[in-house]
């Protein structure tokens, strides 16, 4: 049988009058947004590697709604009307988390009746502060300065830091050159300077998108600056 | 008479066979099912349930794959799939690149929790007890095998999860509701390793003591399996303490560092005993002169007199079990299956890791110290010099298989540095000067982006098989996968003499590892160290399936996988050193000068060269080194703890 195309019109009619079906359910539409904060101010992650798990309450099966942090330490979900958990499994995130017990992370309660932002209040170990990066004759150049915000028992040291490049907007591992500064070879905290050589780009830009990251020896995550666009 | 008698007959039969009892006429024996006390009574029938068992033990890297993951009901990985990834190889086949452009392995990567297996092994020892009709000999062998099979399963998993449920009898559900006395909590991580241990312990004197036997467990199998838990369980105990963070405060993660010596004692006590041939007579692989070829015969050779391998997974052509290594594998040019070949290619961050002959470690010499090429007359010269292993691991350009050369070259090099290639070898182009059009690449490869043929410059070699028909999809393969090897034991029993101080003794084992590989300069008890195992464990048992477990026990996988772009000069430097960044496959292309007239023409050159479709790099978090329980599990089972960081 030849396929002429009142077949198809036949297929198409089929199909769209079977999409007309209502679905069972309406779709999750109580957004659930907000950041990553210490002290108002956005901590920022490596994208994709931050995970947060939100838990709703009153179902048979206990299992995560899973989602990680967006580089300028945003989150969002969409989710039902109704009680939530929201917790980041421990050992996640360039931060200390509550613990109720070891390997038992505390978690936020939250009650879903429509859309509502959630801050997330953090402290991290370290701070980056008075980032100033800037572009010229084919380098990068970042001059900023690393708080440490938990001094107590609890405080790591610094394994590095690193000025990230990129030729896209997502900025960390994804990078087309990076040059790292070891913590030991810290001299002043107060006042790190790091500069990268821009590799040629293809297609050529004449900017590129560049952060600093600053790893805290045995934390896996990193903790970053907001992205910038320079010119170079 | 005739028109009456026929309705007698029938009527007859009829009331007589109305006359059974109704409980005699319903009580029928089934015949497609052999009840447990009549299966059990036969030494032959209770060997094929027990082929079963041995047919579901779980492998890292396994010849025929997993035809249907018992986990996740995907429909199968393809063989030398599992030999893949982790920088030491590149998948040449479009539906495998995930391989090499994911920059995260996902945390329930090569998770396995398998309870329906562990219930089997569990339902067949209680009845093999049960049974009056099978010799006691019989009897016991089957039950000691059912043992370490049992032990293997829970080493799989404990190198995957952790700590896990240790159930060793067959629970019964009595449906009343209430399932908690069916929840178990995990074990500590050592309480599985000691379990392994003690149970190979128990069986070691059980089984046969026979190095003739290598498909069914034997005390050489179960001292080699003993030796490898406890040298994975002091290392895990040792090195822990370098990720504290990678540990739960129940023990089901985390050894306490105290117990390492205890476990490296024991694991060089089971290997020592292999070794002294307290197991059988096993020893090194020595038949050929060829000593590359004769180390890929190691793998190939399935004859008794492979004093080498002590448990294996058997297969047999022409009689359905076979595997598709070979034909997913061999070189592309004289595949037996036309177009179906080529997919596991080496990295060039493994070739350049087999040593000089002198001990000393140095890239591939592409270039001389100027930066110039240097050229070669022939394209194997560049690889003169080296560790033998290397040529019997990996098919290098302008070696030889099945009598046949591959024809590995990326194109013509003019004289004045361009490139004359094309991306595919039948189409023929005509090079300046010439006069007809000449073929530009080599028929096995390296194209970016033509799958089958190899992309980073070289093939696999190990597990290859050299007999005829053995690349046909139809006949496949029989080689086995050696699970447990001689070789392995003697690098166990010098890993962990030398974490217990004892270097001139690994020293003594090392040296015969490398003697075998042409490498007859012993290694002084000073240089042994612990870069100097991790190193000799990567290159003599590559692709056996081994780098991903050593990585995680030593607790360097995320020094080794770290996120990082792998970088020329990443590439070339710190060759030898254990935590030298591996991320991404690096290749090396071969080409051909072309430059009539000049001394240079029609030499070799060779460039490292960064697969085109490695656009990602291999990060291994915190949270890989145990993999993740699923949801649906830690819902059944509230007793169930996490895994670390995930």
């Amino acid at each position: 049988m030849k396929i002429k195309s009142v077949h198809i019109l036949f297929m198409v009619v089929t199909f769209a009058s079977y999409s007309c079906k209502k679905d069972n359910y309406k779709e999750p539409a109580a957004q659930l947004s907000g950041a990553l904060q210490y002290k108002g101010e956005n901590i920022g992650v490596e994208r994709n590697q931050v995970p947060f798990q939100i838990y709703q309450y009153g179902f048979g099966k206990v299992g995560a709604i899973n989602g990680t942090f967006e580089q300028d330490g945003t989150y969002g979900s969409l989710l039902f009307s109704g009680s939530y958990k929201f917790l980041i499994p421990s050992g996640q995130g360039p931060f200390i988390w509550k613990e109720l017990a070891p390997g038992v992370p505390d978690s936020i309660a939250i009650t879903m009746t429509g859309s509502q932002t959630l801050n997330i209040e953090v402290t991290p170990y370290y701070m980056i502060r008075n980032a100033t990066i800037s572009g010229g004759s084919g380098k990068v150049t970042a001059v900023f300065k690393a708080e440490k915000i938990i001094t107590d028992a609890n405080a790591k040291d610094i394994e590095r830091v690193s000025l990230y490049i990129n030729a896209g907007q997502f900025v960390g591992q994804d990078n087309i050159a990076v040059v790292n500064l070891a913590g030991a070879d810290i001299t002043d905290p107060n006042n790190i300077s790091l500069q990268v050589a821009v590799p040629s780009i293809t297609p050529a830009q004449s900017f590129v998108y560049a952060r600093v990251g600053l790893k805290i020896a045995n934390v896996e995550d990193m903790i970053f600056t907001p992205v910038q666009k320079v010119q170079y | 008479m005739k028109k009456i008698f026929l309705p007698t007959i029938l009527s007859f039969l009829l009331a007589f066979a109305g006359c059974k009892k109704d409980s005699d006429f319903l009580n029928i024996p089934p015949i497609q099912v052999v009840p447990s006390d009549v299966a059990f009574s036969d030494p032959a029938l209770v060997l094929s349930i027990l082929g079963d068992l041995y047919n579901r033990e779980l492998d890292f890297s396994s010849l025929d794959g997993y035809l249907q993951d018992p986990n996740d009901g995907n429909s199968g990985i393809a063989g030398w799939r599992t030999f893949a990834d982790f920088g030491e190889s590149f998948p040449s086949e479009s539906g495998s690149y995930f391989i090499v452009q994911n920059r995260n392995w996902a945390y329930n990567s090569w998770w396995t929790w398998d309870y329906a297996y562990i219930r089997d092994l569990n339902l067949f020892m209680q009845r093999d007890s049960a049974a009056t009709k099978l010799t006691a000999g019989d009897k016991a062998r089957f039950f000691a095998e059912a043992r370490f099979l049992r032990a293997s399963y829970y080493f799989a998993m404990v190198k995957r999860m952790g700590g896990v449920p240790l159930i060793l009898t067959p629970l019964e559900y009595d449906y009343k509701g209430n399932v908690s006395s069916l929840q178990f909590p995990r074990a500590k991580e050592s309480e599985i390793y000691d379990f392994i241990i003690s149970e190979a312990e128990a069986v070691k004197d059980v089984l046969p003591k026979d190095a003739t036997i290598k498909s069914r467990a034997t005390k050489g199998a179960a001292l080699a399996l003993e030796a490898r838990a406890a040298l994975y369980a002091g290392s895990i105990a040792k090195y822990g303490a370098t990720t504290p963070q990678v540990s739960l405060p129940g023990g089901e993660v985390g050894i306490p560092a105290a117990r390492a010596t205890g476990y490296y004692t024991t694991a060089l006590n089971a290997a020592q005993q292999i070794i002294n041939g307290e197991a059988g007579a096993y020893a090194l692989y020595r038949f050929s002169p060829d000593l590359s070829d004769n180390f890929a015969a190691i793998f190939t050779d399935k004859s008794g007199g492979n004093t080498e391998s002590i448990y294996i997974e058997d297969f047999k052509a022409g009689a359905g079990k076979v595997h598709g290594f070979t034909t997913n594998d061999q070189p592309y040019s004289f595949s037996d299956e036309g177009g179906d070949a080529g997919r596991l290619n080496p990295s060039l961050n493994l070739v350049e890791s087999f040593e000089m002959l002198d001990n000393t470690y140095a890239p591939i010499p592409t270039t001389d110290g100027g930066g110039n090429p240097i050229y070669y007359n022939n394209p194997l010269d560049i690889f003169a010099g080296r560790d033998a292993r290397l040529a019997g691991t990996v098919m290098l350009p302008g070696s030889r298989f099945k009598a046949q050369q591959v024809d590995i070259w990326a194109g013509y090099q003019l004289a004045d540095g361009s490139i004359v290639t094309s991306d595919e070898a039948g189409n023929l182009k005509t090079l300046p000067g010439g006069s007809a059009p000449v073929q530009v690449v080599g028929k096995d490869g390296p194209v970016n982006g033509l799958e089958y043929r190899t992309q980073s410059g070289f093939y696999v070699r190990k597990w290859l098989d050299p007999t005829v028909g053995s690349g046909r999809r139809g006949r496949g393969s029989d080689v086995p996968f050696i699970r447990y090897r001689f070789g392995e034991v003697l690098l166990n029993a010098a890993e962990a003499a030398f974490e217990l101080g004892q270097p001139d003794v690994a020293a003594g084992y090392m040296n015969q590892v490398r003697a075998r590989a042409g490498l007859t300069v012993p290694l002084t008890q000073a240089q042994i160290t612990f870069d100097r195992i991790v190193h000799e464990r990567r290159v003599e048992l590559a692709f056996e399936g081994h780098i991903l477990f050593d990585m995680k026990r030593w607790r360097i996988a995320t020094n080794v996988w770290d996120g990082q772009v792998m970088t020329k000069a990443d590439l070339l430097s710190n060759i030898g050193v254990a935590k030298k960044r591996n991320t991404q496959p690096w290749g090396l292309w071969p080409y051909k000068v072309y430059d009539p007239g000049h001394p240079n023409d029609g030499k070799w050159i060779f460039k490292e060269t960064l697969p085109a479709a490695v656009t990602g790099f291999d990060l291994f978090r915190l949270g890989n080194y145990y993999s993740a329980i699923n949801d649906n599990i830690l819902a059944a089972n509230p007793k169930l703890v996490k895994q670390p960081n995930q």
